[in-house]
């Protein structure tokens, strides 16, 4: 999900709209969309996707508000700009046992980052994430869309080092 | 797969250990390689067998048959006689009166090696997901095709009555009484949901099932169309399963190609379709009534129940809510019938389980076994013994909302009446296996904070409780703790339990519950001592300062 600045904000919310309808059960298919494209959604697009559903035909009426309520509500949409990377940290009990407590502790000082901030230089973010079933290689991270499974403190600047 | 005939667990505790457990381990490997018989039988460990003195103690099953005290000597003839002429070395074998205690289990089991069964995961691995075809050609679309031209609605609910089914979801409510509550609901529209938004940490059963076997799941909801009288469907799967959503939107659009879904399935009356609903990150989804609020475009927040789903549930229409492993044992039970369904697992709780191990076991991953086989075979069987030799402590079951066990628990089988009269929950089906290195107070602090995290906000208790829980348990795992403490969680406990609103705070309160009533002395050693007994909490108090007077 890194930022893709020369895209069309515009673009992107209306390609998303088109593809999804404005029927209620859309709302979330479309922001995760535009959240998936923009790297973040940012407060003019959510002005921009309720207008839009107002517009359509059989549009449900939306606010803005209530469109930021339900980007702050789910996890994996941001209302905020995101580093050049992202860098998920699973933090459930199965990763944790596992190891998962020394390499959190690694994986802070190596980025020097605490959860949830961003580094001066936009390069990297640092987010928990919960669960996500791959507990059978855990402890694990996630950086952009890779995986990474089995991960020792040891291995992270070998990781790491792919997105210099 | 691959079924070995014979499998010999060696002990290994230490005391198996000192006497040479290791060494005949090494020597079963080689003699049993010797005779060509690898691929035939199995060895593995098996830990805390809680006889010290007829260790190292050799069970070779399905016989059952226990030896001990074994030494290097025996391995060969071991082998020799009961491996590969299959008569029981009677002069090696263990005295009767050291087969009493925690060993007893396993002669309890003879003949009845618990054998995986795969009924949910049969396909899985084993054919293109990717393709309709080969799907059809494992018994695809059968069962629909039997109900939708041999049976009526209501003959497709008693057959699932009779098998006795329950929702493997976690709460175990009889799946063929909630088809018939749908069924017997008047609306001119209903729908058909499919709960895919596994997000319980430990749990990727879903996902493994959605991944390899996508059109059991279509083909299910079509079934169950039929049955309740719905024409729509949705599946709502957590929005991190990507390859779960492709593969399903892949299904679906593969279905309607092959006439199996859309207008008038098999040149029948009967219509049905299904669409593929993204969840986009809130654990609380997996909540039945807030799944329903987030498909519909709105925060997920439960809802107040009654009304159940069942009569006001999607967009105000009666809504049948199922899990996924729940709709993949559909079509097998309507081929073959209830009856045969009953044949697997215990009375109360027939059918299989599929279960995630986890943890500090040697083998992590994903079985499917008959309802009501223990804790100790799963950690001693599946699991292979713990990593590194280490003694088990507690498993948690079934996610982070599930119980933590300790290890005097691990002989009782795991099915929902059983669990129940344990006052254990069995949930989702993860097993989270911890040695003793792991501090149940660090462990209870992780899922209190995960609760934190996940608590949607709508319901005071539950907002403001897991953030309380959480806050103490901080202090303590700081060295901060207070006997008030002890106090202030049993409070906690009992009031997160009686008045959240819904699942999600009634059962965040499990685990820490669990760690008072069974654990109670290693919490006290945090405060009363300001030590941790396994050394991984931080402890670092810092003087504590007199109170400053108002």
């Amino acid at each position: 999900m890194s930022i893709t600045k020369e895209k069309d904000l515009s673009q992107i919310v209306e390609t998303a709209v088109n593809r999804h309808g404005t029927h209620g059960d859309a709302l979330i298919p479309i922001l995760l969309e535009i959240n998936e494209e923009y790297g973040h959604i940012p407060a003019s697009a959510l002005q921009d996707v309720s207008g839009k559903l107002h517009a359509g035909e059989n549009g449900t009426v939306v606010s803005e508000g209530q469109l930021f309520s339900l980007a702050s509500f789910y996890h994996m949409l941001s209302t905020k700009q995101r580093g050049e990377h992202v860098v998920q940290f699973c933090e459930s009990a199965p990763c944790h046992v596992q190891g998962g407590r020394e390499l959190r502790q690694a994986i802070q000082e190596y980025l020097g980052l605490a959860a949830g901030e961003t580094s001066p230089d936009g390069k990297w973010t640092l987010v928990t994430t919960s669960c996500i079933g791959l507990c059978g290689v855990g402890p694990v991270i996630i950086i952009d869309e890779e995986l990474y499974g089995n991960v020792t403190p040891e291995q992270l600047p070998d990781i790491f080092a792919r997105y210099e | 797969m691959n079924f070995s005939r014979s499998m010999v667990l060696v002990s290994s505790d230490p005391e198996s250990v000192r006497r040479g457990a290791d060494e005949i381990y090494a020597l079963f490997e080689k003699e049993i390689a010797a005779r060509d018989m690898e691929g035939e039988i199995s060895i593995s460990r098996l830990t805390d067998t809680g006889r010290p003195d007829a260790a190292p103690i050799v069970v070779i099953y399905p016989e059952a048959v226990v030896y001990g005290p074994v030494n290097a000597e025996n391995v060969k003839e071991i082998v020799e006689e009961h491996l590969y002429k299959g008569r029981v070395a009677e002069h090696l074998l263990a005295p009767t009166r050291e087969l009493s205690g925690r060993i007893g289990w396993l002669k309890t089991r003879k003949g009845t090696l618990p054998a995986e069964k795969r009924i949910v995961l049969r396909r899985a691995g084993r054919i293109d997901p990717e393709n309709i075809e080969e799907y059809i050609a494992e018994d695809g679309y059968q069962a629909l095709a039997k109900a939708l031209t041999g049976m009526k609605a209501t003959e497709v609910i008693d057959v699932l009555k009779e098998s006795g089914l329950q929702g493997r979801g976690g709460a175990g409510f009889p799946t063929g009484l909630k088809w018939s509550f749908v069924a017997g609901t008047q609306s001119e529209k209903k729908y058909v949901v499919c709960n895919a938004d596994e997000s319980e940490p430990g749990t990727f059963k879903d996902r493994v099932i959605l991944e390899g076997d996508p059109l059991a799941i279509i083909e299910a909801m079509t079934i169950a169309g039929y049955a309740v009288g719905a024409d729509e469907g949705f599946v709502y799967v957590r929005g991190e399963y990507k390859l779960a959503q492709n593969r399903l939107e892949n299904a679906v659009k593969q279905a309607r190609e092959y006439g199996l879904l859309g207008k008038n399935i098999m040149d029948t009356a009967f219509s049905f379709d299904i669409h593929i609903h993204s969840g986009a990150g809130a654990y609380i989804c997996g909540e039945e009534t807030a799944l329903l609020e987030s498909i519909e475009g709105k925060r997920g927040e439960p809802r107040s129940r009654p009304p159940y789903p069942t009569t006001e549930g999607l967009w105000g229409k009666p809504t049948l809510v199922n899990n996924v492993e729940t709709l993949a044992n559909v079509p097998p039970i309507l081929l073959n019938g209830g009856q045969w369904y009953r044949q697997f697992g215990t009375p109360s709780s027939p059918g299989t389980k599929v279960y995630t191990i986890l943890g500090n076991v040697n083998f992590t991953g994903l079985i499917e076994v008959p309802m009501g086989i223990t804790l100790r075979e799963v950690v001693n069987i599946y699991g292979q013994g713990m990593k590194d030799g280490a003694t088990f402590k507690l498993a948690q079951t079934g996610g982070s909302s599930g119980s933590v066990i300790p290890a005097s628990l691990q002989d009782t089988p795991m099915d929902f009446e059983s669990f129940r009269k344990a006052g254990v929950s069995l949930g989702s089906g993860a097993l989270l296996i911890c040695d003793e290195n792991t501090c149940v107070v660090d462990l209870a602090l992780v899922l209190q904070k995960f609760f934190k995290f996940e608590s949607c906000g709508k319901c005071t208790p539950c907002r403001v409780g897991t953030g309380r829980i959480h806050e103490i348990l901080t202090g303590i795992v700081e060295g901060r703790g207070t006997l008030k403490d002890m106090e202030n969680l049993d409070y906690l406990v009992d009031s997160l339990t009686r008045i959240s609103n819904c699942g999600l705070g009634q059962t965040a309160s499990v685990p820490i519950n669990d760690v008072l009533k069974y654990f109670r002395p290693e919490l006290e050693a945090h405060i009363k001592l300001g030590v941790c007994p396994c050394g991984v909490c931080p402890m670092s108090a810092p003087v504590k300062e007199p109170a400053a007077v108002a």
